[in-house]
């Protein structure tokens, strides 16, 4: 295996909301109203089931309540454990599929200052993902100013599958909010469900539509790159999170033939697909979708061709590897220093590395 | 694929090694072709409503192609009608230049898709009969895919054992996006008729079926339907694993055409690793999903991915298997992949007679 160093940066650990009620002290009096009156139930997403064995490390679990809504648990077994210096929340409670902006909104700012209280106020290391409520641009822009002027929130959070492709112009006006205050656009695995799950409809099983994630982030790279979000927001950094990399050489090496060949229908994308790529899109590390052995695995880094596209992240508390194994096998104390620290620093501007470290 | 054909490039290169093309498109010169195979009253029906397919186009696709019929500007026959329609012209410019000794059509714009099951299975038939009369049974190098109405599968395996047996077939044909994922098992009755025939089941890239082409809702442009034919081919392909249409189907083989195989190896891994944990939830499973995919998977080479680095292609291809994958141009499509130049230096003899002609030969049955 290959040892973590410490110092790191942890980009996707998963802070639970233990249920709806914990938002009410962060609602207005109509929300906790509708919440209260209506009988709503919890927002937990089919992308993850609470007892799924995908959404929580066996030895992760806790006894009671759900796999990380303990800010104690997540100290000892993922920040303690690696020597974090930094992590950074990604709050994935079931907010994107109601089908109210309003509602949206409401619960939106709701669990974006639950996160600053009760999980960034206790803890130094830790820093915010900005969740936002898709459905409206105007009030996505309203809640990325209102939450940017906490420096410790270091990104804003889009779910891969939501409404309509992540390029669609209609979105613009929040890439250009984001780039404006230094915040990298974290696109995180899970739906909505305002759409099927897969491109080719529903399916059965859960297993199916977590597997599927990493076609949705396919076809978001594709829509993000030929609608030409980035050559109107050359700064803009968008980091792709719980999505698996060891499928984008050969997407790529797609991509890049069609657009060769179909050029003239998207003028306006003025590099190669591989090239934007590079300049402004990061994966994070976990899940590893390869086997195991690291002839394979230095292979497809080499297919990569880059060796600044990962950021470290153990996915906490989803159960993407055992033990300490964080880190596949195999990679150079060089590789390994880049992922953990230099890539996210690089990444997220408003991580300052001297603050915290002795 | 974007390679501007000079007019002495597409007839004058001539490959003296035989090849398989297993992807041949044949068309209509015009829609009468058809009229001999059908009922009189589906002439009437097509005349007064039309093809009314899972999206609202009368004609033409909804995402307009690059070029007319998404083909070769060098493609139109002398003699007029579209690209495609031709035999002789066929015969001259794809067959014997290259030396096409296994030819496998799969007619697109057939009856598949169409939300009236019964004019579905009508063209599906129809053109399986145009097939034989127009092109397989004039050229020999030619094999016909049997289309089939799959929405309805009752009604679309009938029509794969009308022609099970019949020499002129070489697989049954599907398309990749359909109502509902391809493993479902509403498409069941297809599957066991193909396999009970001993044919291969080709999912060819394309048609529509009613669901957004990205699990985010539907994209802006063309790019995005072609580049994104490799994620609804996962999608289709995952689906037939984790429904467990291969344990259920055991002789079945399946062919993935026109979008791209270097998603393949990534794909197993991921299936695999996320079955370590999830199997309990998908017990009809008795082997992990890679082991399926390698047993019972094949892949057409075009649009074959070129990385910058050939060996990257090589080290890909290795992952997949050498056995698994057949040659084929997409003619007369824009993105013509030329025989002489897919294939990089480098590959041994074996390898390159098996991914050309030899994988082909056995999967479909021809010597």
């Amino acid at each position: 295996m290959t040892s973590p160093i410490a110092g790191g940066v942890d980009c996707d650990l998963h802070p639970a909301v233990p249920h709806l009620t914990s938002l009410l002290p962060y609602m207005n009096d109509y929300w906790q109203d509708q919440v209260t009156t209506r009988g709503m139930t919890d927002l937990v997403s089919q992308s993850y089931p609470t007892n799924s064995p995908i959404s929580s490390r066996p030895d992760w679990r806790p006894g009671q309540g759900k796999p990380g809504e303990s800010l104690a648990d997540m100290q000892k077994q993922a920040l303690g454990k690696f020597g974090t210096a930094y992590g950074i929340c990604n709050p994935l409670y079931g907010v994107q599929m109601v089908f109210s902006e309003d509602m949206q909104d409401a619960f939106c700012r709701a669990l974006n200052d639950w996160l600053a209280r009760e999980w960034l106020d206790k803890d130094a290391r830790l820093r915010g993902s900005i969740v936002i409520p898709t459905q409206s641009v105007e009030k996505s822009v309203a809640e990325i100013e209102r939450c940017a002027k906490d420096k410790r929130f270091v990104q804003v959070l889009m779910l891969v599958m939501g409404d309509m492709p992540l390029g669609k112009r209609v979105y613009w006006p929040i890439y250009a909010a984001a780039e404006r205050l230094g915040l990298p656009i974290g696109v995180h695995a899970g739906s909505a469900y305002h759409n099927p799950p897969t491109s080719v409809g529903w399916g059965s099983y859960h297993i199916e539509d977590y597997v599927a994630q990493a076609t949705a982030f396919q076809t978001q790279l594709t829509s993000l790159i030929v609608e030409g979000v980035f050559a109107r927001h050359p700064n803009l950094k968008m980091v792709m999170l719980e999505s698996g990399f060891t499928w984008l050489p050969a997407y790529l090496w797609r991509l890049h033939k069609f657009w060769r060949g179909v050029r003239m229908e998207t003028p306006w994308v003025d590099r190669a697909p591989a090239e934007i790529v590079r300049s402004n899109i990061r994966f994070s590390l976990q899940p590893v979708d390869a086997p195991p052995d690291s002839a394979t695995l230095d292979r497809l880094f080499n297919h990569m061709q880059s060796d600044e596209l990962l950021l470290f992240s153990t996915d906490y508390p989803h159960w993407q590897f055992d033990g300490d194994e964080v880190l596949p096998p195999g990679l150079s104390p060089d590789l390994v220093r880049k992922i953990m620290i230099d890539n996210p620093l690089a990444t997220y501007g408003r991580l300052k590395m001297k603050e915290t470290t002795p | 694929m974007n390679v501007q054909f000079r007019p002495e490039s597409s007839t004058s290169t001539s490959i003296k090694t035989a090849i398989a093309d297993c992807d041949i498109h044949p068309a209509r010169a015009t829609n009468d072709e058809l009229h001999p195979f059908m009922a009189k009253r589906w002439h009437a029906h097509l005349q007064t409503y039309g093809k009314q397919a899972y999206h609202g186009m009368m004609e033409g696709p909804p995402y307009p192609k690059a070029q007319p019929n998404a083909s070769r500007r060098d493609a139109w026959p002398p003699e007029g009608g579209p690209q495609g329609s031709s035999l002789s012209f066929m015969q001259k410019q794809l067959l014997d230049p290259y030396n096409v000794a296994l030819g496998v059509l799969n007619p697109l714009n057939s009856g598949q898709g169409l939300r009236n099951h019964d004019l579905a299975g009508a063209v599906c038939s129809a053109i399986n009969d145009w097939q034989i009369e127009k092109w397989t049974s004039r050229d020999k190098r030619l094999k016909g895919s049997i289309v089939v109405a799959n929405e309805d599968g009752v009604a679309a395996a009938a029509e794969i054992r009308k022609r099970a047996g019949d020499p002129n077939y070489v697989q049954v044909l599907l398309l990749s996006r359909n109502v509902e994922p391809l493993g479902q098992r509403r498409y069941w009755p297809v599957y066991e008729a193909a396999a009970e025939a001993g044919l291969p089941v080709g999912v060819h890239a394309f048609g529509f079926g009613g669901n957004p082409l990205t699990p985010s809702g539907w994209p802006s442009f063309y790019i995005e339907e072609m580049v994104g034919h490799a994620q609804c081919q996962q999608t289709a392909l995952a689906s037939l694993v984790l429904e467990g249409v291969f344990e259920r189907f055991p002789k079945l083989k399946m062919v993935m055409i026109e979008a791209g195989f270097g998603w393949a190896p990534s794909l197993a891994w991921r299936l695999d690793k996320h079955f370590e944990k999830l199997r309990s939830e998908v017990q009809h499973l008795k082997r992990r999903p890679s082991e399926y995919i390698r047993d019972h998977v094949w892949w057409t080479t075009q649009p074959m991915e070129d990385p910058e680095r050939r060996e990257h292609l090589f080290e890909t291809i290795e992952w997949i298997g050498w056995d698994k994958l057949l040659f084929a141009t997409d003619y007369p499509h824009w993105d013509f992949d030329e025989p002489s130049r897919v294939l990089p230096a480098g590959v041994s003899d074996a390898n390159r007679e098996a991914f050309y002609l030899g994988n082909a030969r056995k999967l479909y049955g021809i010597t």
